[in-house]
């Protein structure tokens, strides 16, 4: 059994780490909301698989508070910037926040361009 | 008996496993909000599902196998909410790469010169730049 | 808001009260009737506490439908989670998506939040938006290549609809979709909008 928990906590220390690479690139605040979301559903697939590997019942509590947690946590901050949206209204721009990093993307790398 | 069950859940639980290492992946690979939403509902839902689901084979029969049931559930009922939160807002926020689209069928007209509405994607102002994306 | 026959209050909150109870037997973990008090007692307590719009609507529900609808849930939450899989695994540019319209068939509060619900859990289809008075979806869609991959994402999503109205809905509702269902098939080929 437990070269089967090495393999599923590397797949999924592997999925974490790289969800905390998009944490760190960002380049928007949703994109890290997206990430970190995902970073706590791997925390719950980790201690739902550690619960299902070593038998271990002690988790099963904190497995539900991080499930809601995650809810809450994405929910807030979306209503964050979505309150922004309604305060940048005079002009349909982004207020505040670095966050038109997908069109700077797309224009660098010109944009209508197709790539394929 | 107990030993299928038991590799019946360990299949589960990697198989669970495998879908939150592909989910990081795409988290990096998709190129814009709303794709990498797509690639972070996998370990939300099927991810935890599969996961969960071995889990309950493994505690059969203990109290902790419900509440380990309960979490899954619950994690199916919020992660539509949340997903349809960021994404919407994403939308308007214009965090869309929209060269990448094949269709984009809700375009808004252009809004009347001077009178921009303020929930209006990045291309709507100048619609005459939007032409690559079709 | 369809304005229709509003049971008194008691007999609305009864499904919330019994779900609250069941999660806290639940979470206890065990059955037992101190379990089933105190979980009946805090239900009462959030629900007075904290009281929510009330639900007009009623969910009815079908078993067999609502069995089909489960099965074929699973399936494309099996398939698509493939299908994502791979296009974050694939090498090459860019994955590919689409904003589509779709126009739905039904008209009710209900029935379109468990359509968005379903459509958003399984991967590749997220609801972006919804027109409630033209009961119109706007979603993204993920991987599509193609026009005639959009119009294949849009048929799948009718399909879900087609299931949902069957699974929850009124006996009006599931004839008004069979008849949207058969004017398509005699139309079969055009454009379903």
């Amino acid at each position: 059994m437990s070269v089967v928990a090495v393999v599923a906590f590397a797949l999924l220390g592997a999925g974490a780490l790289l969800c905390l690479v998009r944490v760190a690139l960002g380049p928007s605040l949703l994109d890290r909301v997206v990430a970190t979301e995902t970073l706590l559903a791997i925390v719950t697939a980790g201690l739902a698989a550690h619960a299902a590997l070593a038998r271990d019942t002690t988790v099963a509590a904190v497995l539900l508070a991080v499930t809601l947690l995650g809810f809450t946590g994405a929910v807030g901050v979306s209503r964050y910037v979505g309150g922004m949206l309604v305060r940048s209204s005079d002009d349909g721009r982004d207020v505040g926040l670095p966050i038109a990093a997908e069109e700077r993307a797309s224009v660098e790398r010109g944009a209508g361009a197709d790539r394929r | 008996m107990q030993t299928v069950a038991d590799v019946v859940a360990v299949v589960l639980v990697l198989l669970g496993c495998t879908l939150a290492l592909v989910a990081g992946l795409g988290l990096l690979r998709f190129p814009d909000v709303v794709s990498r939403l797509h690639a972070g509902t996998k370990p939300q839902v099927a991810g935890v599902l599969l996961i969960v689901l071995g889990a309950a084979i493994r505690l059969w029969g203990e109290p902790a196998m419900w509440t380990v049931l309960l979490a899954g559930f619950l994690q199916f009922l919020t992660a539509p909410l949340s997903a349809h939160m960021v994404s919407r807002i994403a939308y308007r926020r214009r965090h869309l790469r929209r060269d990448l689209l094949v269709v984009h069928e809700a375009e808004p007209p252009p809004p009347p010169p001077g009178q921009p509405r303020g929930d209006e994607p990045a291309d709507a102002p100048a619609p005459s730049a939007d032409h690559g994306s079709r | 808001m369809s304005p229709g026959p509003i049971a008194p209050p008691y007999v609305r909150q009864l499904p919330l009260l019994g779900w609250l109870t069941l999660v806290w037997v639940l979470l206890w973990g065990t059955f037992s009737w101190a379990n089933l008090l105190s979980g009946l007692l805090v239900a009462v307590l959030v629900t007075w506490l904290l009281p929510l719009p009330a639900v007009t609507e009623h969910a009815r529900l079908h078993p067999w439908p609502v069995l089909l609808f489960a099965g074929a849930f699973l399936k494309d939450l099996a398939v698509s989670s493939v299908v994502v899989s791979w296009e974050a695994l694939r090498p090459g540019g860019p994955v590919r998506s689409a904003i589509i319209e779709v126009q739905l068939r039904t008209d009710s509060d209900l029935l379109m939040t468990i359509v968005s619900e379903t459509l958003t859990l399984v991967p590749g289809s997220l609801v972006l938006d919804a027109d409630r008075e033209r009961n119109v979806l706007l979603m993204h869609v993920l991987p599509v290549r193609d026009l005639d991959e959009v119009e294949r994402q849009r048929a799948s999503v009718l399909e879900v609809e087609e299931r949902v109205v069957r699974a929850f809905g009124s006996r009006a509702e599931i004839a008004a979709v069979e008849r949207a269902v058969r004017r398509e098939r005699a139309t079969a080929g055009g454009v379903q909008r």
